[in-house]
């Protein structure tokens, strides 16, 4: 049986369609109908990015028949706004911030629209219900139930009823504590409308005639020595193009962002699972994957390196013939033994923390495409596209001037995109087909082949004074860095150097391997690294502070950086250290909560708080070029083009720039667009990693505005008759308050009189110095609090996070619905570390593979969240700005696991902290204590050591 | 992957087609696991024999002293019925656990038994209600506990390939009778639960009369807790008789440890833990 035609409505507007057996209605709609709005996140059926409305009900389109939509009316993310005016939750989601990376947007407003259409008042339950199926990463979810609130109360005013006096407080309220015309305030990013209408285009929504589509034939093992691939019967199918393996690699067969290691295509042995083998480039998917079936691999099998702890054995199999230690990073200050001498307590313990997955919701795909002028462009959404076409060019041997990388827009990244995924076997296959090609994981393998989040191991001993005062540390970290070093190795340096917490302490060893085993490699994930630094310190500091008899709040007083404090590398923080100042935000709004710090509820559950401080660099740091360029250009129309060579992955840099470009010109930001990553017409951006772009191509783009404004500004001096250095630019005029002159005007005489109205700046931040070398290893940190409320089940161990409190001192808050919604996103994905999230391997095999069963938070788990801004400036950035891409998720883990203690007295030293986790450790808290009391029945009272801190005292 | 998708709109017309096509065609009906089954490879059938067009398999009605669901009612459907939600709340609330609307909208309670997997909440529910189901084939219609549609996991005594489930039945709750669902899962919503425990009490004058306890997804398939429910039987309802009560169930279960789930110790006691709270549930609510 063959092709059949069926007929439905799409947006109310008939369709004939011709489908192919066992197609879905989200390929009926993206590739048949081209309404590329309609994402698809997963293709199984986790994710809720499909989600259309088939006769007035949400569904997922992927798992659906497209033959079943026969007759049927369909609702698509396209067919939302009328006459260009947006539906009340487009317009919600714009304006509440609801809009990151955009790629969850369209099924999510689609889920909310089905909720609202027959249920105009739903209760909160009722949308947390209806949008439950509707994954986000980097929303962290409250601001969609915000706009989805917003949007009802909208909805019913329009239809006059009354306004409900429970709709939500609006987020777009904020603004900074030192508000300027455009840098400082609250607003939407440029890019929000094309994500709401399902017109933003991410790199698999593009479409070239001619295009074929690759597939990765990945190892069958974790480790084993390639005898031999056999691709003839593969190319032999009809409708295969080409079936490439490491021989057809014409340049250099390896890549990496740390070092050259990992092969585009295994040439001497396999290393892990997700080792690529050969690709196979084909008319259609599925002819693609139909021929990875088709060849024939052997392998030899070798022993498996299944844990960092396995590959330091001396008999261990080598993973790389260099050795399995990756990297050892050592750090030491002050003198252990003198340290240990002043202790009066010390604590001692092993913390553990799992393997984790990114889950952007947009799986990595890249398209090649040759050009008629022979070069080679690349259209993906990564990280770092100047690096991306650096390794592209080496593998295909190519100068870097014949690839050109186009950053598309992109569905979330969160460090998961930074190395090599698909870029080069794209290119290759292009190159080698010189047609245009596609490459688009499945769910499955993006999680099988991206790097993750390290899982480590992490035993720490601290010493304090009897006042308080940390004296000494000693780490002991292993990293599991996986088959590849990605950046490991930086990453791994970074929690070394982050594992004394936001604390000044003498005396400081610190000692770590990151060590290469047959797992999944690992690699940056937002917070690189100390996000397992700070559950273990954090921890400890509540140890201490039991131990001391003091409260959570005194210990981290007691000792928390301020202007002056060394870190454990040496390096004193001369400013913009906000640490206390978050410290006491979050302590008045947790007693303006008038919430006990441990309680039991009625019904038998325990509740507590717990708390944690963190702080991270901002910027790569440790001596590494840390550059970036912008330009910004004043078009023929009067509008500001700002281009930088800086990614987009959802975390608005975009508005900041436009932001920022608009500040220094003295116009609206709507005036400005911004154009990032594309190595053929921006300057080179650096990585979009380390919280650094708001920083460092923040500052080049305003360099490259000041440049303008000094053209604008000399020009209107002259018309004027006025100095120009105290002119001011406000609302689209030039003057010095008596006199004014049009802005347009002055562009118009600057351009008339040949002035150049583009400017180019690349901005250096202050020299770094790597790690053992002294002096700043890093030129601005973030500094965070916060407090996180959560109740346990006693008799399951089960965890619910009910409030955070978040503080972060960001310098300066250039768009602070941009801060909220990093803290936000932030803090969700720490209580997922915290809870639920856990990639577990065994013998070099995930198991864990989709995203059921890797379990990122839903909005049925989101905690009401109350982000508070600090603002010490940082004299170097932007205004006063530092980064806040990733501290949010640091501290989250360790006050979750803290306020576990609280709530019942388990202490957990592994997340996630699983039901059964927990309950373990309150059963073995129970026993400890049952043993003390047995011990002090049989003997004399021991002395008020403080173990049985209670509730009260620790306010 | 499937070749055909037929959409008949009758019984009879569904089962002559599930006959000319026979071994290759096969039911489909919400089809939540089944599309991505067959998208997957992992369905050897060919042609999809749709049954979403047939009339009046979506009712839930009251027939014959039974309440009864018909085959295309689905878990959002049973979960919002005033009827089910009045006289058989336990199976309303274990519909409320699954998915999101996305799911709820077409997953299938029928569909959940044939799938015949120990982790579907509604089914747990109908072990515990004691539920039929209606199987119609070209040679006739007859009743078959659920129970016996259960062969291992994922495996249902029912060949969706000759026949079909058209209906659930199962006595309403009477008034003396109460119920309750417990779940415990790793994540709150969209995950497999750990330990399901679907129960129906009734009990007169301070004594348990009947105990229905269903547990999954602890054992191949759902199961009763048969012990338990006679140790209940006729006794005190005390803290005591509930404590052994569910030691009982949990000597009944097998789970298996699993590495995203817990361990089988873990599992055993939570199995004890949820039955514990489901009659306490019961007893108080
Ligand atoms: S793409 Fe359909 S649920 Fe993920
Ligand atoms: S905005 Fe929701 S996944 Fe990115």
């Amino acid at each position: 049986m063959s092709k059949e035609t069926i007929s439905l409505w799409v947006n109310e507007a008939p369709h004939r369609v011709e489908i192919e057996p066992g197609e879905s209605l989200l390929s009926l709609l993206r590739d048949r109908l081209g309404l590329t709005g309609t994402k698809n996140g997963c293709g199984e059926g986790h994710c809720g990015a499909c989600t259309v409305i088939v006769d007035g009900r949400a569904v997922r389109s992927c798992v659906y028949p497209a033959a079943r939509a026969e007759g049927k009316r369909v609702e698509t993310i396209e067919g939302l706004a009328r006459d260009g005016a947006l539906h009340p939750l487009q317009r919600a989601f714009i304006a509440e911030g609801a809009v990151q990376c955009g790629f969850c947007t369209p099924g999510m407003i689609m889920a909310a629209k089905a909720l609202l259409d027959r249920t105009p008042n739903p209760s909160d339950a009722e949308i947390r219900r209806a949008l439950r199926h509707n994954l986000c990463r980097c929303t962290g979810y409250s601001s969609i139930l915000r706009a989805v609130r917003a949007a009802q109360a909208q909805m019913r005013a329009a239809q006059a009823e009354p306004p409900d006096a429970s709709a939500a407080t609006s987020a777009a309220a904020y603004t900074s504590a030192r508000p300027l015309a455009a840098v400082g305030r609250s607003l939407p990013r440029p890019d929000a409308r094309a994500k709401v209408t399902g017109q933003a285009v991410y790199s698999a929504d593009l479409r070239f005639p001619g295009m074929l589509h690759a597939k990765v034939l990945r190892s069958r093992y974790p480790h084993a020595r390639l005898l031999g691939v056999d691709t003839r019967r593969a190319a032999a199918l009809p409708g295969v193009v080409a079936v490439l393996t490491a021989r057809d690699v014409p340049g250099v067969n390896r890549h990496g962002l740390e070092r050259p290691d990992w092969p585009v295509l295994c040439d001497d042995k396999a290393r892990y699972i997700g080792d690529a083998i050969a690709v196979a480039a084909a008319e259609t998917e599925a002819l693609a994957a139909q021929a990875l079936e088709l060849i024939e691999v052997a392998y030899e099998p070798l022993e498996v390196v299944d844990s960092p702890e396995r590959g330091l054995e001396p008999d261990a199999p080598l993973v790389h013939e260099s050795g399995n230690v990756a990297k050892h990073i050592h750090l030491e200050r002050g003198d252990l033994a003198e340290g240990w001498a002043r202790a009066d307590v010390i604590v001692e313990r092993t913390y553990r923390t799992a393997r984790a997955e990114h889950a952007f919701l947009e799986p990595e795909c890249s398209v090649a495409v040759p050009e008629a002028d022979g070069r080679l462009t690349v259209h993906v959404g990564s990280q770092i596209p100047f690096d991306d076409r650096r390794q592209i060019a080496a593998a295909l041997g190519l100068p870097e001037s014949q690839v050109r990388v186009v950053h598309a827009e992109t569905g979330g990244t969160f460090g998961g995109k930074e190395d090599i995924a698909g870029q080069i076997h794209a290119a290759l296959a292009a190159w080698v087909t010189r047609r245009p090609v596609r490459l688009l994981y499945t769910r499955p393998e993006s999680i099988i082949a991206h790097p993750k989040r390290h899982p480590t191991v992490i035993h720490l001993k601290t010493g304090a004074t009897r006042e308080g005062k940390l004296v000494a540390l000693e780490a002991r970290i292993l990293g599991d860095t996986g088959a590849y070093a990605s950046l490991g190795p930086y990453v791994m340096t970074r929690t070394a150097t982050h594992a004394t917490g936001p604390y000044e302490i003498p005396h400081v060893w610190i000692d770590c391997h990151a060590v290469y085993t047959n797992n999944i490699p690992s690699g940056a994930f937002r917070g690189f690294g100390v996000p397992q630094a700070a559950f273990a310190m954090e921890s400890q500091m509540d140890l201490l502070a039991e131990q001391l008899g003091l409260s959570p709040w005194e210990i981290r007083r007691r000792n928390a950086f301020h202007t002056g404090s060394l870190t454990a590398t040496g390096q004193e923080l001369r400013e913009s250290v906000g640490l206390l100042e978050t410290l006491d935000r979050v302590q008045a709004a947790w007693r303006a909560l008038d919430s006990p710090w441990a309680y039991q509820t009625a019904e038998g559950k325990r509740r507590g708080w717990g708390l944690a401080c963190a702080f991270k660099n901002v910027g790569l740091g440790g001596g590494a070029p840390d550059t970036a360029g912008a330009s910004v250009e004043i078009t023929t129309e009067g509008h500001i083009q700002v281009r930088a060579g800086a990614a987009e992955v959802g975390q608005g840099l975009v508005g900041v720039l436009a932001q920022i470009a608009a500040e220094e010109l003295g116009v609206g930001p709507e005036r400005a667009e911004v154009l990032v990553g594309d190595t053929a017409l921006t300057l080179d951006g650096g990585a979009t990693t380390a919280s650094r772009q708001t920083y460092i191509t923040g500052n080049a783009a305003r360099l490259a505005a000041q440049a303008l404004r000094e053209t604008l500004a000399a020009v209107a001096s002259a018309a004027l008759g006025k100095p120009a250095a105290p002119l001011r630019f406000a609302d689209g005029r030039i003057g010095d308050g008596e006199r004014w002159l049009a802005w347009e005007e002055a562009v118009a005489l600057a351009r008339g009189a040949g002035c150049a109205l583009r400017a180019e700046r690349v901005y250096r931040p202050p020299e770094t110095r790597p790690l053992g070398q002294g002096g700043d290893m890093h030129f601005a940190f973030g500094y965070a609090t916060q407090a996180a409320e959560v109740e346990v089940d006693p008799a399951t161990g089960e965890v619910t996070v009910l409030r955070v409190i978040a503080a972060h001192d960001v310098g300066q808050a250039i768009n602070p619905l941009g801060v909220i919604g990093q803290v936000e996103g932030g803090v969700v994905m720490g209580a997922g570390l915290a809870l639920t999230e856990d990639l577990p391997m065994r013998d070099g095999l995930p198991l864990a593979t989709n995203l059921a069963q890797y379990r990122i938070p839903t909005v049925e788990e989101v905690p009401e969240i109350l982000p508070i801004i600090v603002e010490d400036p940082a004299q170097e950035g932007p205004y006063g700005a530092k980064g806040i891409g990733e501290i949010p998720s640091i501290p989250t883990a360790a006050a979750i696991a803290n306020a576990i203690h609280a709530a019942c007295g388990a202490r957990v030293y592994e997340i996630p902290a699983t039901p059964e986790r927990v309950r373990e450790a309150s059963t073995r808290e129970a026993s400890t204590r049952e043993a003390r009391t047995r011990e002090a029945r049989t003997r004399a009272p021991m002395p008020g050591r403080g173990s049985g801190r209670a509730a009260g005292d620790s306010r | 992957m499937w070749r055909a998708y037929l959409t008949p709109t009758t019984l009879e017309e569904a089962l002559a087609m599930l006959a000319e096509h026979r071994g290759e065609a096969r039911i489909i009906a919400g089809g939540t696991d089944l599309v991505l089954q067959s998208q997957q490879g992992k369905c050897p059938s060919t042609v999809m024999v749709d049954i979403t067009r047939l009339p009046g398999l979506d009712q839930i009605a009251e027939r014959d002293g039974y309440l009864q669901i018909g085959a295309l009612a689905t878990h959002g459907q049973v979960a919002s019925s005033p009827l089910i939600r009045e006289r058989a709340e336990v199976l309303a609330l274990a519909c409320g656990w699954v998915g999101g609307p996305q799911i709820r909208n077409v997953a299938t309670l029928v569909g959940n038994v044939v799938n015949a997997l120990p982790a579907a909440d509604g089914a747990v529910a109908l072990f515990a209600l004691d539920a039929e189901a209606e199987v119609v084939n070209l040679r006739g219609r007859r009743w078959l506990p659920v129970a016996e549609l259960y062969r291992g996991v994922g495996l249902c005594t029912i060949d969706s390939c000759v026949e079909l489930v058209t209906a659930l039945r199962f006595r309403a709750l009477g008034p003396g009778q109460r119920s309750a669902y417990e779940r415990l899962a790793p994540r709150r919503v969209l995950a497999l639960p750990i330990v399901t425990v679907a129960a129906v009490i009734e009990i007169a004058e301070g004594r348990f009369v009947e105990a229905r306890i269903a547990v999954g997804p602890v054992a191949p398939t759902p199961f009763r807790a048969v012990r338990a429910e006679a140790a209940l039987v006729g006794q005190p309802v005390t803290a005591e008789v509930i404590a052994q009560a569910a030691a009982l169930a949990a000597a009944d279960a097998q789970p298996r440890d699993s590495a995203t789930r817990g361990s089988r110790e873990y599992r055993l006691d939570m199995v004890e833990a949820l039955v514990r709270r489901a009659l306490s549930q019961v007893m108080t609510g």
